[in-house]
């Protein structure tokens, strides 16, 4: 037996939140493969408890800069459940209009800013702006775009203020709306170029068996509703997740690991893409059809290619919702506070949210649960990890295989800030 | 080697939303990428903790052993140390937990043994080491950190404007969220920097850039409890986002107090 050789990415970067990954290999063989996650716990379940329940949407935002609308749009569904709320067509157009510019905003930070560099050959946006400005400039301009939409309907793009329980507090004016879809859809040829693009990146080749899951709605591409179905047939509402998946500590991580009926599974663009392909407008499958790559994938890579697939997507339905949008009547509906269980389950940029809050009659907070996307993935980057590096081969040189190594986390555009917000932990007192 | 001068973005606890008024400054992120070199911004790509720098940005509270002991290293390496946002200037959201009683907060949740350990408090970075400017909101404001970033280039102190939300809302011609919606509006004690987004998009403020010059917290408390809040509903008022700037921290804990007999 010889003596194992340890690779170690003590810092993963361009990955949102804090990781590190630790690689043990003896006798040409993984012996122990750990993405540890110390991002600090910031216990986001725990101060909810006892706030009443009109602070959940400006609190939630906070877990995530990167996707704050997200919780925003998954905690309103949860407390509209709860006081028994249905929102107007019109505003749940706005929301959906409003969360797809989320998704335009993270996408395309993470195509340009994140994951690209790396099948290029860069190590950072700026370094690779030198040769590929083109491609670089449409990137920062599509998410330019999903900001300003942001900014429009919230105030700010990051922890937007106007989302409340039973609507907005502030509508958009038409002209407000109309100067912007002037933009939007001058910026539909450079969201085709990019995805076109995405499809010549240099992608490694490979095949993995996992189930995928996502949600699923009858008419749309979903975002902001839907049932959680999966690759092996599961078909669930919001409130029978628990059923189903289970979060399992693992101890050297402050982040839980969540398994779908004890298996490691997929969310985010390439399982939502693998199981709602049929519901792409047709101007969206024509341009994906023109790439020659095919969804349904097995290709963990392919995750690249359905996140450009997602802002192409975005802009389209942002130009549906809002080119014909008539404000309602009254920005948001009246409702009465009164306790009960909620759940909530939306398409955040990186796969499914989940959260279930209880309150008191009262409406202040008795307990809150939040799944995040990165949670969920989790073990299947590991899983992923596991087959990929071997086939890459586990001979090749530390920073070749650290290289790659950081190469498949990132792929999944891993949101370790999400990640750790209900971590249990162990508490050392400050002397 | 370059002459450029040298900035790093360092990340303590958070949720990254204030390095983004980096990554999401499009343009202006490749010009200042031009003009300085970024040596330390894991996010983006660079990684050197340790290197010397002109200019450091820190985001994010302190709340782990290994956190503070970071920040006195980075404080040694960065001739200008500022900090970004409401997390490292005031604590953020996870420093609630400070009000907690710990052990309540902590016992219910299962401990495993090897997990990171955690300190009980959040801390602004001021209460570590000594910082050079400190820039508020929840996120901050990225034309205030650009234009922080163009007055440390040019060696001069940035301004950061201390007065109230107020007087933006009445610049911008808001009708007053209090006044007119009889609703509770923290603008009247909070710091600008924001142009007044809340009230302009029809709600009060929830004081994510934290107090103002002398923000008369006291006379202000009555004036919610005139609205019909109880003496601690104003007190989750002052201890939301900022609660650990002084003014705020010791205003909630006032109201807190007279509320138990
Ligand atoms: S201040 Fe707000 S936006 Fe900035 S890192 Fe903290 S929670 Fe995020
Ligand atoms: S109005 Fe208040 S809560 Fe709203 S952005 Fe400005 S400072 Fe923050």
């Amino acid at each position: 037996m010889t003596d194992p050789r340890r690779i170690q990415v003590p810092v993963l970067t361009r990955v949102e939140g804090e990781g590190a990954l630790d690689l043990r290999i003896r006798d040409g063989e993984i012996e122990k493969l750990q993405l540890r996650i110390f991002e600090p716990p910031r216990l986001f379940e725990k101060l909810l408890e006892g706030r009443p329940w009109s602070d959940v949407i400006d609190i939630v935002a906070r877990i995530c800069g990167i996707c704050p609308v997200a919780y925003q749009m998954t905690a309103a569904q949860a407390l509209e459940e709860i006081f028994g709320v249905t929102v107007e067509p019109a505003i749940a157009e706005l929301r959906r209009a409003m969360y797809f510019a989320e998704w335009i905003e993270s996408h395309a930070l993470h195509i340009h800013l994140l994951a690209a560099p790396d099948f290029l050959g860069f190590d950072s946006v700026t370094a690779m702006a030198e040769q590929y400005p083109d491609e670089v400039r449409r990137g920062l301009h599509l998410q330019g775009l999903g900001n300003r939409l942001l900014a429009l309907l919230g105030g700010r793009s990051v922890h937007p203020v106007s989302v409340c329980v039973g609507g907005f507090t502030r509508l958009p004016e038409r002209r407000e709306l109309n100067a912007l879809l002037e933009e939007y859809r001058e910026a539909l040829p450079l969201a085709e170029a990019l995805l076109a693009w995405t499809a010549t990146l240099k992608l490694p080749d490979m095949t993995q068996d996992f189930p995928a899951v996502a949600l699923r709605h009858p008419q749309v591409y979903p975002i902001e509703a839907g049932r959680i179905v999966s690759s092996e047939g599961l078909d669930i509402d919001a409130a029978a997740f628990p059923e189903h998946f289970r979060e399992a500590q693992v101890a050297y991580s402050n982040a839980l690991h969540c398994h779908l009926h004890d298996r490691p599974y997929l969310v985010g663009p390439l399982a939502r893409l693998n199981l709602n392909r049929d519901r792409l407008p047709p101007p969206v499958a024509a341009v994906l059809e023109r790439t020659g790559i095919t969804f349904p994938s097995a290709n963990p890579f392919h995750g690249i290619v359905a996140r450009a697939v997602e802002i192409l997507l975005a802009f389209h339905e942002v130009i549906r919702l809002l080119e014909n949008w008539r404000a309602p009547e009254r920005s948001r509906v009246p409702f009465t506070v009164r306790g009960g269980v909620g759940h909530g389950c939306t398409e955040a940029p990186r796969g499914i949210l989940w959260h279930r809050y209880a309150l008191d009659e009262a409406g202040m907070v008795r307990a809150a649960t939040i799944t995040p996307p990165t949670s969920q993935n989790q073990a299947r980057i590991e899983e992923d990890l596991r087959q990929a590096l071997p086939r890459f081969g586990l001979e090749r040189p530390d920073a070749e295989l650290r290289a790659f190594a950081e190469q498949v986390i990132r792929n999944y555009d891993p949101c370790i800030s999400c990640a750790t917000h209900f971590l249990r932990l162990q508490v050392e007192r400050a002397p | 080697m370059s002459a450029k001068p040298r900035i790093a973005v360092h990340k303590f606890a958070s949720c990254d939303g204030c390095q983004l008024a980096f990554l999401n400054a499009g343009e202006d992120l490749l010009t200042l990428a031009e003009l300085v070199e970024i040596v330390h911004f894991p996010e983006a790509g660079p990684l050197d903790p340790a290197a010397k720098v002109d200019l450091a940005f820190v985001e994010g509270s302190v709340s782990t052993p290994e956190e503070a002991e970071r920040i006195r290293a980075i404080r040694r390496h960065s001739r200008v140390l500022a900090t970004l946002g409401a997390c490292a200037t005031a604590g953020g959201l996870q420093a609630l937990r400070n009000f907690a009683n710990a052990g309540e907060w902590l016992a219910g949740v299962y401990a495993t043994p090897e997990t990171v350990a955690a300190l009980d408090t959040a801390t602004p970075i001021r209460e570590h080491v000594k910082v050079d400017f400190e820039l508020w909101g929840c996120p901050v404001n990225g034309e205030q950190v650009l234009q922080a970033v163009r007055d440390v280039l040019f060696g001069v102190s940035p301004a950061i404007p201390d007065e109230k939300v107020c007087l933006d809302c009445k610049r911008r011609g808001n009708p007053c969220v209090l006044v007119t919606r009889g609703e509770p509006c923290m603008g009247p004690v909070t710091r600008t920097g924001c142009g007044a987004l809340c009230p302009a998009m029809n709600r009060g403020c929830y004081a994510c850039f934290g107090p103002a010059e002398n923000p008369n917290t006291a006379a202000f408390a009555n004036r919610l409890e005139g609205l019909g809040l109880l003496p601690d509903e104003v007190a989750r008022r002052y201890h939301f986002i900022t609660s650990q700037a002084p003014a705020f921290r010791a205003a909630g804990k006032k109201e807190a107090k007279d509320e138990t007999p």
